[in-house]
């Protein structure tokens, strides 16, 4: 298991296009990714999910990878979170 | 029987009334869960195919900003949580896949429809609209299917979702009439974008009509026969041969020059309040957009937005435009107006308040940041920048001083900007109406707001409902204010434009004419109607009629005069 905190930095927080953008990363690795919020697990690899968090900007969110390249999918998500989501 | 008007037309043909059938789930045990897992997976994989072929569709007849609610059905199919929630469900409970697809499709639908975010209760409705056709597909209920119609038909329903809309066949769905919504909802929208015509809001059609019924309806005033007689379907038919020709004639504008008859050529442009209504300034062939609203920029959100986020909507807009001229209105925010995120006190008389550029003056930061972003997006197009609710000469310098500063930072930073952006200012106040030689000097185009004229000019709330009737486009006072604003900013040598709801009203277009106004700026789908009125007259007979009519006492003298004198 591998995870990583990131403060989510960028305008609209995990809606709309942010929250597709980080679900479609996620599903591209076998690990099983999640994120936590205020103690609460959500599945990375799902949109309803991930809008179901409500999370925004300045909010701290953990994600944490189970199995296959975990570190590689942490990363690649948090660097997600890091760039603002290209905004 | 009587809706609201949401789509304009004439349509007369056969009901086709989209099944509505009860879905009726009841919850039932089941020996072999792993059955009806099954089941879903396929069901989802049909429900799959189905929406790409609405995509495919969307993409075609509607554009990609459309096509794009279907990306978003795929991704809810595809969504590993809220279906392993289901399995789970059928699993652990022994529970028939239906009761439990409902059961968690409704979890979420409540809690995204209680969400305080716009964006997130629109997903409910996508939520809704996708489990609902995979629902169907378990069921074997068959969804009634728009796309593969053999002849022209009426839709009647109680109403229509994103999906039913975009496999809508124009050629075939000649109309369409629906129990809920009003004129802003998500079908009146489309049917004006796909121009079918359709009324909205008829509480009671569906027991009034069954399929293959006939049914005759104006989708401008709402009116709904069904098995009209012989004489209303005459009627009916009459009219709408003569609609069909004026579209036509209309559509044959698109491309000619917006000159009178006597060679005097006006610019017809279009008022807009996102980056998304430029399709239709485009499609009804503006020649420019004389009001740009960037007051929905700051509205619907939890803060203000960025200079960047600024920039890119300013610079969409202008580069839609391709090089002809925007105007662009700083931020008219207060009066009935408010943003949630600013605290803004109450007031007891709003409109006389504290906003606009009253506001923007008073909170400096807010207004460099968006003078920043427009001229960072001036190098991409033909920048005109006006300011709303001037009432004095100083609070015009003020500002103009601001976009100097703003000027002076951006060549400080080395970043580009346009040196030919126009400065005007709006004349929406009778105090700069009167004054106007004086601000024509430090300007480079007026836009006459009359919106705001009227209500100032007559002292009439626009909002107040007790004295609507006090509040009259043809009032006499305004059209002397008007033809004193246009003839003061000829003298000093800048253009005049208007861009409040007389620009676009049929009646005064020969009027303002006549008072020489250089640019009408109004709701992009009657643009072309304006073109046809001004090629049908003559500037020089406008004028004598314009003068006649700043001399008549009452606005019901200066409506009979033009109904009777023009055209």
């Amino acid at each position: 298991m591998f995870k990583l905190d990131a403060v989510l930095k960028n305008e609209t927080g995990l809606h709309a296009r942010p929250a597709s953008m980080f679900t479609k990363e996620a599903s591209k690795y076998e690990a099983d990714v999640k994120v936590i919020k205020e103690g609460k697990e959500y599945n990375a690899k799902s949109i309803m999910g991930i809008l179901s968090m409500g999370a925004m900007k300045g909010d701290v969110i953990t994600i944490v990878a189970d199995g296959k390249n975990e570190k590689e999918a942490v990363e690649a998500l948090k660097k997600l979170v890091d760039d603002n989501f290209g905004e | 029987m009587k809706g609201i008007g949401a789509s304009p037309g004439i349509a007369i043909g056969r009901v086709l009334i989209k099944n509505e059938q009860k879905v009726e789930i009841v919850k039932k045990a089941i020996d072999n869960p792993q059955d009806e897992i099954k089941k879903l997976t396929e069901a989802r994989e049909i429900a799959k195919q189905q929406v790409k072929k609405l995509h495919q569709l969307a993409l075609k007849n509607m554009g990609e900003e459309e096509a794009n609610i279907f990306e978003a059905h795929m991704m809810i199919i595809d969504d590993p949580e809220f279906f392993s929630q289901v399995e789970d469900k059928v699993s652990s409970d022994n529970v028939n896949v239906d009761w439990a697809l409902k059961q968690v499709s409704d979890f979420f639908i409540d809690m995204f429809a209680n969400m305080d975010n716009e964006y997130m209760r629109e997903r409910a409705a996508d939520i809704k609209d996708i489990t609902g056709r995979i629902m169907k597909i378990l069921l074997g209920i068959e969804i009634t299917d728009f796309t593969n119609l053999e002849e022209e038909v009426i839709i009647v329903a109680r109403d229509l979702t994103p999906s039913d809309t975009a496999s809508m066949d124009k050629n075939k769905v000649i109309g369409f009439v629906t129990e809920i919504g009003g004129r802003t909802s998500h079908s009146a929208i489309m049917a004006r974008t796909l121009e079918i015509p359709a009324v909205v809001g008829l509480d009671g059609i569906l027991s009034q009509v069954k399929n293959g019924d006939s049914i005759v309806f104006d989708g401008d005033k709402g009116e709904v026969h069904v098995n009209p007689s012989q004489d209303i379907v005459d009627e009916a038919k009459a009219t709408k041969e003569e609609y069909d020709k004026f579209q036509k004639m209309l559509r044959e504008l698109v491309g000619k020059p917006s000159v009178s008859k006597d060679g005097v050529r006006v610019e017809l442009a279009g008022n807009i309040g996102t980056p998304n209504d430029l399709e239709g300034v485009i499609r009804n062939d503006a020649e420019g957009i004389g009001l740009y609203r960037t007051e929905f920029l700051y509205m619907d959100r939890e803060k203000l937005p960025t200079e960047d986020e600024q920039f890119e909507a300013y610079k969409a807009v202008l580069e839609g435009l391709n090089g002809k001229p925007v105007v662009i209105r700083t931020l008219d925010i207060g009066g009935d107006k408010k943003l949630s995120y600013m605290e803004m006190p109450e007031e007891m008389n709003p409109f006389l308040g504290y906003r606009a550029i009253r506001l923007c003056l008073d909170k400096v930061g807010i207004f460099k940041t968006q003078l920043r972003a427009l001229f960072r997006a001036s190098v991409h197009g033909n920048l005109r920048i006006m300011f709303p609710m001037i009432s004095s000469i100083e609070e015009l310098r003020k500002a103009k001083a601001i976009v100097e500063e703003v000027k002076d930072e951006l060549r400080k930073e080395g970043i580009k900007y346009s040196d030919s952006v126009q400065i005007g200012m709006m004349i929406e106040i009778p105090a700069t109406a009167i004054l106007s030689d004086m601000f024509a000097k430090e300007v480079d185009f007026f836009s006459i707001g009359t919106n705001d004229l009227i209500q100032y000019t007559t002292a009439v709330d626009r909002m107040n409902q007790k004295i609507s009737h006090l509040y009259n486009q043809f009032h006499p006072a305004l059209l002397r204010l008007i033809k004193m604003t246009i003839e003061n900013g000829h003298k000093e040598g800048i253009w005049v434009g208007m861009c409040g709801e007389v620009a676009g009203d049929p009646k005064l277009i020969p009027i303002l004419l006549g008072f020489g106004l250089d640019e009408f700026s109004m709701s992009p789908i009657s643009i072309l109607k304006a073109r046809h009125i001004i090629k049908n007259i003559s500037k020089e007979e406008m004028k004598e009629h314009a003068q006649k009519v700043v001399m008549l006492p009452t606005a019901e003298d200066v409506k009979k005069y033009i109904d009777e004198n023009i055209k």
